[in-house]
């Protein structure tokens, strides 16, 4: 018996002649939020499919809860919450019957899954909506529902795809803070996003993917400190004058990123650094100066950006 | 202890009828009514007094009536079998976020076959209540005629589910009911006996599933009308359909929703 939740060893997943997921290794310990940090196409999917046992693995070692996706699929998922990118709710029902049709399909009986609704509904603070139709309601309320029903078994793990994608500011930061909650609650949470904030804001660890394969792991401060300096200062120069003014920060800065947009200087004071542009004769339209983020590890390693 | 798996989606199906029942109540009360007055009663009676050298030993309604609860079972159960189908693999995803569960495949398969099932018996059920208040049938040969309605709904259902699960868009159902459904309503012996299509249209006629369905229907229920073929043959090419459909719908539906 392993102390690992999710144990993946050489894990690989081909579509055709795809490969979406490629020999990747990674942990997932009892009680974390551990992130998949990624672009589209990058195989964050995949891999939470695999690890939901859902799609069967093309080779590699996967242990969920040390158990065996391939020959112990529905154990597996009587086990987890699975929170999946498209909505799949059944539109035509009430809230309640969602919660209640998924209750019994995990073998729940009806007493029990009454007894867990009014905690869940208030949970993903939907008591209002208790009786009505799910298809009006909006997209935040759905997405907390989504969440509710894959809680609805009281699962040890809970696995979110791009939990907060299409949702407006507001709604993400309920999302947050309700699944800051979950993890309080000792459930362990997998997240993938491709947005950086919501990776440091959830996850305490998190490996960052690209093509199938993954590209670094730690904590988020951890990736930075080691991939990123301190700060950053952006630069915005007027159409046409960049690839001019690219010539003269040469050497400002610790490390220099062209992006068609603007120009980023990595140093670990970004006001210093802006103090120095004159010097240069180097006048940008606009600057910005900032702490270092995922997004700067990302495009680091990959030399691209998160979202494209 | 939990019930079967499959039991959980026979349930689910009833949960979601319980809804939506109203869409369908027109067709499942009002269908049998109106085919029963227009062709069992109003062409009925231009039948009976006809002339024409096929003359039947009973009245054309209650030839007719066996035959059409049969027709009805298969398209009950082929629409269930259909767009709800579709909506859970592509446009309502329901059946994804099903596996998410300890479910699997073959429960999905299983619980909606055995789901459609019972709305079809319901169905048949209720067009046989029907027949009898219109004297087509008495009440006894009205229910003789449900089991084999019912088992060629489940021929069909299980086709159909079969052909859906490979379906890239619904496209592919409008054309199954035009060129499938619609022509075996008219050309399986439900309004007249096959004999009296020309040849090549009468044997493609017996290899169809409906015309085995009608010809239990009639034959169980009505003493007067002979089967067409033998009942025994009828019932096993239809348990054959359902076998088949069943474990084809297994395969492409793994095929489709496991990748």
């Amino acid at each position: 018996m392993t102390d690992l939740l999710v144990e993946a060893r050489r894990l690989t997943k081909r579509f055709g002649d795809l490969t979406a997921v490629a020999e990747v290794d990674f942990e997932v310990h009892p009680g974390e939020a551990f992130g998949f940090l990624g672009p589209n196409g990058a195989g964050k999917s995949s891999t939470m499919r695999m690890i939901a046992a859902v799609s069967p693995v093309t080779s590699g070692h996967l242990r969920v809860m040390g158990l065996d996706p391939a020959a112990d699929g529905p154990e597996i998922r009587g086990r987890l919450g699975v929170v999946p990118q498209e909505e799949n709710l059944d539109e035509e029902l009430s809230v309640y019957e969602n919660l209640l049709i998924y209750g019994r399909y995990f073998g729940l009986p009806k007493k029990v899954i009454d007894e867990r609704v009014g905690e869940l509904l208030h949970f993903a603070q939907l008591q209002d909506r208790r009786n009505s139709r799910v298809e009006p309601l909006s997209g935040g309320m759905k997405r907390r529902l989504v969440i509710a029903r894959g809680l609805i078994n009281q699962p040890e793990m809970l696995i979110l795809d791009e939990p907060t994608t299409g949702l407006d500011p507001q709604a993400r930061h309920l999302l947050w803070d309700r699944l800051y909650r979950l993890k309080q609650q000792g459930v362990t949470l997998i997240i993938t996003t491709h947005y950086m904030d919501e990776a440091e804001q959830l996850c305490d660890r998190l490996v960052i993917m690209d093509k199938g394969r993954i590209v670094a792991e730690g904590s988020p401060r951890a990736l930075i400190e080691q991939h990123s300096t301190r700060e950053v200062l952006e630069l915005r120069f007027p159409v046409g004058l960049q690839e001019e003014m690219v010539a003269r920060v040469d050497g400002l800065a610790q490390r220099t990123e062209v992006l068609p947009d603007r120009v980023l200087l990595y140093s670990d004071d970004a006001d210093e650094t802006a103090g120095t542009l004159a010097s240069r004769g180097v006048v940008p339209e606009s600057t910005v100066s900032r702490r270092s983020t995922l997004e700067d590890v990302f495009l680091r390693l990959t030399g691209r950006s998160l979202i494209e | 202890m939990a019930a079967p798996p499959a039991l959980r989606v026979v349930e689910y199906g009833a949960r979601v009828y319980r809804r939506t029942w109203r869409g369908s109540v027109i067709s499942t009360f009002m269908n049998p009514v109106l085919y029963l007055l227009a062709m069992g009663v109003g062409l009925g009676k231009l039948v009976d007094q006809g002339t024409g050298s096929a003359g039947l030993a009973l009245p054309y309604l209650t030839f007719l009536a066996p035959g059409l609860l049969a027709a009805t079972a298969m398209q009950t159960a082929a629409g269930d079998a259909s767009y709800p189908v579709m909506a859970g693999i592509k446009w309502r995803k329901t059946y994804h976020a099903a596996l998410a569960t300890p479910l699997e495949v073959r429960d999905l398969v299983f619980g909606h076959l055995g789901w459609v099932t019972l709305r079809v018996t319901f169905v048949a059920v209720v067009y046989a209540a029907i027949m009898t208040a219109f004297g087509a049938t008495s009440p006894l040969e009205g229910l003789l005629a449900v089991p084999p309605a019912v088992l060629t709904g489940l021929a069909f259902a299980a086709a159909v589910t079969a052909y859906t699960a490979r379906l890239k868009n619904e496209t592919g159902l409008a054309t199954l009911f035009r060129f499938g459904i619609v022509p075996l309503f008219l050309f399986s012996g439900t309004f007249f006996p096959i004999t009296q299509l020309p040849d090549w249209i009468e044997w493609a006629a017996y290899g169809t599933p409906l015309f085995h369905g009608v010809s239990l229907c009639r034959g169980l229920a009505l003493d007067a009308v002979a089967f067409e073929v033998s009942p025994l043959v009828s019932v096993a090419y239809l348990l054959a359909w359902v076998a088949a459909g069943a474990w084809l719908a297994l395969r492409l539906m793994r095929r489709r929703l496991v990748v």
